[in-house]
């Protein structure tokens, strides 16, 4: 069906891996010495090869202006970039989440700022969703061009089981916990949970902080407010987690599960879980690994529930509001203008936006609701540009808004308030002692 | 510190011997001595891995002396250790002195014991969760509702796990150090004792255990020292977690500088590993006394 990568792209790419690597022998050697500006990205299916396409189309557009691509697997990548970077070694071209590391990599001095270019080229940004610009931003600065796409976090469900057991998805929190027993009752996990991958489980927080005190509680962590982490909301925020987790709300052995392999997916769309909070990109997942399961029309979805007497507005959302390139500063001249006609003129190009929409995501471009419903998966692509694009606030995960120093307790210390061995205050006490850092 | 007491020397080689050493004299110096000073160096500075290095004096130290974190690192790390050195040494030995046996049988379970470490550690690892996966692993496949257990998110399973999945890689490589060492142990022994009317039991127990002395010091000082440095299987198959329940000083030295972009403190927790790792190595090599490295075969 929409599958974006057939056989056929597939081999075309194998082809024009040894064309292109002769090419670019062409140029001198190395980045830095070089004419040419280079790029690295991440690797994995199907992304990877929206990535390449988009850039082999800009290559062949601009014969003069060659970059040359590099892919890493997600894990490998965020140690050698960061390496790379250190070293000086870094390409023109850098991508990333923005947020907490961009913003390390500002504050070495490391990366290009775009504010004025952006000045000069206003129809650049108005053609993205406005979202995409705070992890972009640094102290009022623009740093990284927003590209590729949305990725709210949202609350699935198995349609199938809920006609099952007989009931309604849930409208608010009081819902989900009048529902968690009534699962139970009939052994179905009540919520899917990759717990061991430690992000999941702060998907729930990062909304239950939102729709309980609104979005001022993590932006003043976000800022470094003093003991911003022990506000009533978040403290209440975090006991409900737990009421939750005593409620054996999660699939049993949820601390065993990894993302990485999608065996919370599994329990999804195998029916052993009845609702699942993930990232937008789970539905294309949940597409290729579940059979029937959503052509169907097993899978539902919907944005996560307000909280009985909670501020925040359930129109928020939460999750990655774009991808990044950034620019390195050591590049030369010719190569930061390379990685500037590519913003102009090779990100988000047709072609590309209509790969997005394959894999069955949204393109952080605006005004691309007539595509979007066109496509086999109009319903879910209409959520997701819905939930974007109108959202008041769409806060950017919290291990990437955070500084690298800080997310890394953040996790350790989700992880430990999932397995109920700390309490909210003593996460609070914790995670204050790192704000700012 | 023999040098008075050895033989008297000789002109020509003791011109050239020490030059023979150079070349990996410099691959030494080169990539461990180097290095260990960079190390030790930036253990009194601040770097995220990307920006300027600034010297900080003690604080990194203080940070990391005074973080309760430090001392449960330290914990788990004897623990696992320990653990593991027990789990391991009774079965290897045993194993070992199984395999002396001349039958033919034997040499083919040498065989596949000893398969397991021909498997790299992340290989291992990462089977061995898929295997455990609570809900699509092993005990669900067989329909064994045992082996279904939350085996990576209880704190005690979780390290239960580590020491087993640990001395199943590492226990074929002890068993052939023991299985060479009972082969050298000499027949004369046996006999005698067979003369003497010892059974097995206590062969084993009067002869081939005391024989083996030096080599389960030699064993040993590989399990504590190399236990010090396992990180890759326990990255994968716990993370460290449940909580910190498995997280060991080495992952907690790369936690803190590749993850958390904190090189300073991280430094300082491979300082500690060097120093523990050094003290160990000595302290076993004293529980060998002064004639562990004389060779103990007959007539040598």
């Amino acid at each position: 069906m929409a599958n974006p990568l057939s056989r056929r792209t597939l081999l075309g790419m194998a082809a024009a891996v040894p064309v292109s690597a002769a090419l670019s022998a062409c140029g001198s050697s190395g980045p830095g010495k070089s004419d040419k500006a280079s790029y690295w990205y991440l690797s994995g299916q199907p992304q990877e090869g929206v990535r390449t396409k988009a850039l082999d189309a800009f290559n062949e557009a601009h014969s003069d202006e060659r970059i040359k691509g590099t892919t890493f697997q997600n894990d490998a990548y965020k140690t050698k970039i960061k390496t790379a970077i250190g070293a000086g070694e870094a390409p023109t071209l850098i991508w990333g989440w923005g947020g907490g590391t961009l913003r390390s990599y500002v504050k070495a001095g490391q990366v290009e700022d775009l504010t004025s270019w952006f000045g000069d080229h206003p129809e650049v940004k108005k053609r993205l969703f406005p979202t995409a610009f705070g992890p972009a931003t640094i102290d009022g600065r623009i740093y990284a061009m927003p590209c590729e796409t949305v990725q709210p976090i949202v609350l699935y469900y198995n349609k199938k089981v809920f006609e099952k057991v007989g009931v309604e998805p849930p409208q608010s929190w009081g819902d989900i916990m009048d529902l968690v027993p009534k699962f139970n009752a009939k052994n179905i996990a009540p919520f899917s949970l990759g717990g061991q991958s430690r992000w999941t489980n702060m998907m729930w927080l990062e909304f239950l902080f939102d729709r309980i005190g609104g979005p001022e509680v993590f932006q003043a962590v976000f800022d470094g407010e003093k003991d911003a982490w022990s506000n009533p909301a978040a403290l209440d925020a975090l006991g409900k987690v737990q009421e939750l987790i005593k409620a054996d709300g999660f699939v049993k052995g949820f601390s065993s599960i990894t993302a990485d392999s999608n065996a919370d997916q599994a329990l999804l769309y195998s029916g052993r879980a009845a609702m699942m909070l993930h990232g937008s990109w789970s539905y294309g997942i949940q597409k290729a690994d579940g059979g029937r399961f959503v052509a169907d029309d097993g899978l539902g979805f919907m944005n996560f529930p307000p909280v009985d007497g909670g501020k925040g507005d359930p129109s928020d959302t939460v999750g990655n509001p774009g991808q990044y390139l950034y620019i390195s500063s050591k590049a030369s001249a010719e190569q930061k203008k390379i990685a500037k006609d590519y913003f102009t003129k090779g990100v988000l190009q047709p072609a590309e936006v209509k790969n997005w929409i394959g894999t069955g995501a949204v393109p952080l471009l605006l005004g691309t609701e007539k595509q979007l419903a066109a496509s086999d998966d109009a319903e879910f692509l209409n959520f997701t540009y819905d939930v974007a694009s109108k959202a008041k606030t769409f806060a950017q995960s919290w291990d990437q808004a955070l500084s690298p120093t800080a997310a890394e307790t953040l996790l350790d210390n989700i992880a430990k308030l999932f397995q109920r061995s700390i309490s909210p205050k003593t996460f609070a006490a914790n995670m204050n002692a790192v704000i700012g850092k | 510190m023999s040098v008075l007491t050895g033989p008297p020397r000789r002109r020509e080689p003791s011109g050239i011997l020490p030059w023979l050493a150079a070349p990996a004299l410099v691959f030494f110096v080169g990539f461990a001595v180097i290095p260990l000073l960079g190390v030790f160096a930036l253990s009194f500075a601040n770097w995220d891995g990307i920006g300027s290095i600034h010297p900080s004096g003690l604080t990194n130290w203080r940070a990391v002396l005074t973080n309760p974190g430090l001392p449960h690192a330290l914990w788990v790390t004897f623990l696992v250790m320990a653990v593991s050195w027990a789990v391991q040494t009774p079965l290897s030995v045993l194993l070992g002195a199984f395999l002396a046996g001349s039958q033919r049988y034997r040499a083919v379970l040498g065989v596949v014991y000893f398969v397991p470490l021909l498997l790299s550690s992340a290989a291992i690892a990462l089977t061995y969760k898929a295997l455990l996966d609570p809900n699509f692993g092993i005990g669900h496949g067989l329909g064994i509702g045992f082996l279904s257990q939350d085996w990576l998110g209880r704190p005690w399973l979780a390290f239960g796990l580590v020491i087993f999945v640990v001395s199943w890689q590492f226990i074929p490589f002890h068993s052939l150090l023991y299985q060479g060492a009972v082969r050298q142990i000499p027949q004369s022994l046996y006999e005698a004792a067979q003369l003497d009317g010892a059974g097995r039991v206590r062969q084993f127990f009067s002869i081939t255990l005391p024989q083996l002395k030096y080599t389960v010091i030699t064993s040993s000082t590989l399990m504590v020292v190399g236990s010090l440095t396992f990180f890759d299987l326990i990255f994968i198959l716990t993370e460290g977690g449940p909580g910190d329940a498995t997280r060991v000083l080495a992952l907690d030295m790369y936690k803190r500088g590749f993850q958390a972009n904190l090189m300073g403190p991280a430094s300082a927790i491979a300082v500690i590993l060097v120093l523990v790792g050094l003290a160990l190595a000595l302290l076993l090599r004293r529980l060998g006394g002064r004639d562990a490295g004389d060779s103990q075969l007959e007539g040598a």
